[in-house]
């Protein structure tokens, strides 16, 4: 019996979520509060010559307009590129120029149409291998952190393991494909908003709708050049973040600037047209992939070439780069690689961390020539997994420690419930199945050198429990794993437990929602704060029981003797016999963790950079209409690592969101874009998957322990994404014989592509 | 133009003072504090702002509040039974997991009560029909389907009480389940 884990509990704010209770940022409205617009870019590239305030601030109701010169201007960011608000140049339509503070949003609106700035319109760039050719306008200047500025390319990442010489030379059999991945939006619901308040002693508040408090914390106390004390980072209730919340963004920064130019708490939430063209997006990719495999079907050696198109400005895409070797290295045993990967920029809207971190890019392509390749060997695709499968045990080529690992069963599980094997290659044609693999991180050291948490944990005298911790629920449901791990390790019913998270004064630090991390390392953290105030429990019951503490057990409230069972208290009890009998405190529990892992050499790639890594198989079953190029797919099979599953139902939640989120980018979403110009920012033209598109989802648990996740429990936050719109790709090959190398699989191309092979329309 | 109108929301009489050119959405959650209804597109796509407006499904972002003289409006604040009893597909909702981040779910929990309303056993193409306009980006809507489907089960159960709900694990809920398939 446990007291939590593993069942079946209701999130811990699904009560205020359904009731409308749950506060967003911009369901934030405080008095006195003014109303924040942006300023943006028209031009894809420009030089900022002049900007006159004067017409905006003479407007009725405009209480503040700030401008990039009345700011600090210091660069920001995993590797700084870019700042608050612009100074000297613009580097993509949309890039933010000004802010104005209003006293409602249609005076603020207006504000903007009366700034005038005066731009030197520079050409512009929107194509990363024209971007790379010696002549190309120069969107940054040289600098130590890019790598060649004057062919735009921010970070190369050129990387190789064994002897791939010598291992292409064993391969019986060369493939070589290239494939593209469109630029796509998180398109969270919640667009991304930020209330900030400033108080005349000197400090800010700010309420943003974000990932990673800790770390806008960060960034806004070095660009507001302010002490860490004096910048308070809140994260309320999050819409949603895939990764597009984990960054400062002008929202944040502009709030601050305008509540401390105005002494009035600000509003500045994005319309949906800002927040799906000009925060952030997953990198548009092409990757070349070169592949030997022994007449068997063992792959031996693989070179990837990756141009990522980074956009105007880096977020996180550097890391994402850097990360791309190991995608390639974890997944599949691959002795020998080279890679060599290109970040460049362009006058785009900015790339950065989307569910995946550059993962779903390498896998489409690496699953989808997986899967031609099985049909060239005549392998199947199972089989062709089998034999290449990683396993519990394995280092590496790039040192990473594969501690657990249910691949193997995983394809196993998927073929099983599939029928996999029996149908493909064999369904009629417009039908088919696809078959692909993925992985990911728990945690990832690299932007800093520590990947840590910390928490604390606060017993009441009534035996309900308060968990401290700044780790950031944003829709994923951390505030009830976190709350499932400290209520299991106390003893206490999960719903005794009251999470307070998230808010960089109050709470331990933690780095944020990213990189599936929050499970396993403020897990972690939790677990051992939960520890540290059990043992103080047991201590005062055992002094209440009159038997050791080593004899007793807590679960369910109750702490038990385990050898004379007629001995119990209520943890209540125990708490109270504490306060009275004890040093004079509460019990307190502090916890921290600190993944044991390396942080990645951007010279070698190499390193261990997450404590686990989990991973997954997936079957898509797709039907393909010849005549109008649909794609429906009818259901898809997840089989799932994750460790010991904490609570099925959010781990379910988990799989069908990434199914949704996979697909998305498989068959629909993409934008159109002229010269640099979103042609369709809004949710009508860029299209999200609708419920009555939705496949039946099956999810299949397949178990390991994994020894250092908490309670054995590892990420599930993105790794089921990642294979998604491979299985896709694949199954529309088994239906049609056609395969599309490029995202999304939409129509006009598999009719294109079918028209060419002469068969259709 | 400044206007007076007045209208009832969740049960509540108002008399305001508005601008013609107001939503109903920025009326409620800029001027009644009524937040529940979210703003995810200002422009009648999303869904997370759906209400009922004389017992109809509206998008507030695409109405007028001008629109509303002599209205009842019901947004998600005004669910619930009471204090004390949840609407049945609030709890169904919350018990199988069909709220994440929760920014949809006021829209979702207003679009599948029209339908509730009408067939409080609904097949999963009506539900589809019925959430067709409100875009969940978290929960690839499998469970959200599931939660309208079985939302009847909870009519007259202990678990409509929040408490009880929150406290609900094991065999209870299990058997709930259970009796809903
Ligand atoms: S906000 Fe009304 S439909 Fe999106
Ligand atoms: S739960 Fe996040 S959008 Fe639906």
């Amino acid at each position: 019996m446990t007291t939590a884990i593993r069942k079946r509990l209701p999130r811990n704010d699904a009560l205020q979520k359904v009731t409308g209770d749950a506060q967003y940022a911009d369901d934030i409205y405080l008095p006195g509060m003014l109303y924040g617009k942006l300023l943006r870019s028209p031009h894809a590239h420009a030089r900022i010559l002049d900007i006159d305030t004067e017409r905006a601030l003479a407007l009725p109701g405009v209480r503040a307009v700030v401008c990039g010169i009345d700011t600090s201007g210091i660069k920001y960011g995993t590797v700084p590129d870019e700042q608050g608000l612009a100074i000297d140049k613009v580097r993509f339509i949309g890039d933010e120029v000004a802010a104005v503070a209003a006293v409602d949003e249609e005076t603020a609106e207006e504000a903007l149409a009366l700034i005038d700035v005066a731009y030197e319109i520079l050409p512009s760039v929107h194509d990363p291998l024209l971007a790379m050719q010696e002549g190309a306008p120069v969107i940054h200047e040289a600098s130590a952190h890019i790598y060649d500025a004057a062919r735009n390319i921010s970070r190369r990442t050129h990387l190789a393991y064994g002897n791939v010489e010598a291992g292409f030379a064993q391969a019986d059999y060369v493939f070589e494909h290239t494939f593209e991945t469109q630029m796509v939006n998180h398109a969270t619901i919640e667009p991304h908003s930020a209330v900030a308040q400033y108080d005349p002693g000197g400090k800010i508040t700010l309420y943003s709708s974000c990932q990673t408090p800790f770390l806008i914390r960060s960034d806004l106390a070095a660009t507001l050049q302010m002490p860490l004390t004096r910048v308070r980072v809140v994260k309320p209730r999050v819409g949603g973040g895939f990764g597009g919340k984990r960054e400062m963004m002008a929202s944040d920064f502009s709030a601050a600037v305008l509540a401390m130019k105005t002494g009035r708490p600000v509003k500045v939430t994005y319309t949906r047209e800002e927040a799906l063209a000009t925060t952030r997006q997953r990198h548009p990719t092409r990757i070349s992939l070169r592949t030997g495999v022994t007449r068997g079907g063992r792959v031996v050696a693989k070179e990837c070439h990756m141009i990522m198109e980074n956009g105007a400005y880096n977020g996180r895409g550097p890391d994402i780069l850097g990360s791309c070797p190991n995608y390639l290295t974890v997944l599949y045993r691959t002795p020998n690689i080279h890679f060599d990967g290109y970040l460049v920029y362009t006058n785009n809207p900015p790339g950065s961390a989307f569910r995946g971190f550059g993962n779903p890019q390498i896998r489409f392509a690496d699953d989808s020539q997986m899967d031609i390749i099985a049909a060239e060997l005549g392998i199947d695709p199972v089989e062709l997994r089998h034999l290449n499968v990683r396993e519990a045990g394995d280092v590496t080529p790039n040192k990473a420690i594969i501690t657990s690992c249910g691949l193997r069963e995983c394809v196993e599980e998927v073929d099983r419930a599939t029928d996999f094997r029996n149908r493909w290659g064999k369904l009629p044609f417009g039908q088919g199945v696809g078959l692909a693999c993925g992985h990911h991180t728990c945690g990832f050291k690299s932007l800093l050198p520590h990947d840590s948490s910390a928490a604390v944990v606060k017993l009441n005298d009534d035996g309900t429990a308060n968990v401290l911790t700044g780790a950031s629920d944003v829709g994923q449901g951390s505030d009830t794993a976190l709350g499932m791990i400290a209520a299991e390790e106390l003893g206490i019913p999960f719903h005794r437990i009251e999470m307070t998270t998230a808010d960089t004064e109050v709470t331990p630090m933690d780095l944020g929602s990213y990189a599936s991390r929050v499970t396993f390392i403020a897990g972690h953290a939790v677990r051992l704060a939960a520890a540290d105030a059990k043992s103080q429990l047991l201590e005062a019951a055992a002094d209440l029981l009159r038997t050791p503490p080593q004899d007793l057990v807590s679960e369910n409230g109750v702490i038990c003797s385990l050898e004379h069972p007629e001995r119990s208290a209520l943890v209540e009890e125990a708490i109270q016999h504490h306060l009275a009998h004890g040093p004079g405190s509460p019990i307190l529990g502090r916890g921290a963790y600190n993944a044991p892992t390396d942080r990645l050499n951007r010279e070698t790639g190499e390193g261990n950079t997450s404590p686990a890594y989990s991973f997954g198989a997936q079957v898509a079953e797709v039907k393909v209409d010849p005549e109008t190029g649909r794609v429906r797919v009818i259901r898809m099979t997840s089989a799932i690592d994750c460790g010991v599953p904490l609570n099925p139902t959010a781990i379910e939640g988990q799989v069908e969101g990434s199914v949704a989120g996979g697909m998305g980018q498989a068959l629909l979403e993409s934008f159109s874009q002229h010269e640099g110009l979103i042609l369709n920012p809004s949710l009508l033209e860029y299209r999200v998957p609708l419920a009555g598109e939705m496949p039946d989802m099956d999810t299949i648990i397949v178990e390991t322990e994994e020894k250092e996740g908490p309670f054995g429990a590892k990420g599930v936050g993105e790794f089921v994404q990642i294979p998604t719109a491979a299985a896709i790709a694949n199954a529309v090959y088994d239906a049609i014989g056609v395969r599309i190398h490029d995202l999304p699989i939409t129509p006009d191309k598999i009719l294109a592509a079918l028209s060419k092979k002469g068969v259709g329309t | 133009m400044i206007r007076g109108i007045s209208l009832r929301v969740n049960g509540v009489a108002y008399n305001l003072h508005i601008q013609d050119h107001w939503t109903l959405l920025d009326v409620l959650r800029a001027h009644l504090g009524l937040t529940g209804a979210k703003k995810g597109c200002d422009s009648g796509v999303c869904g997370a702002c759906s209400v009922h407006i004389d017992g109809g499904l509206a998008l507030a972002c695409l109405t007028l509040a001008a629109e509303c003289e002599g209205c009842e409006v019901t947004t998600v604040e005004g669910l619930a039974r009471s204090p004390h009893e949840l609407h049945p597909l609030q709890a169904s909702f919350v018990f199988y997991g069909a709220t994440q981040c929760g920014i949809c779910t006021p829209g979702m929990l207003m679009a599948a009560k029209a339908l509730y309303d009408r067939d409080p056993r609904p097949t999963r193409e009506a539900i589809h029909d019925a959430v067709g306009g409100n875009i969940c980006r978290c929960t690839g809507y499998a469970k959200i389907v599931r939660a309208i489907e079985h939302a009847h089960v909870f009519e007259a159960s202990r678990l409509l009480d929040p408490k009880a709900l929150m406290q609900a694990q094991g065999e209870e809920a299990e058997l709930l389940a259970e009796e809903s398939r």
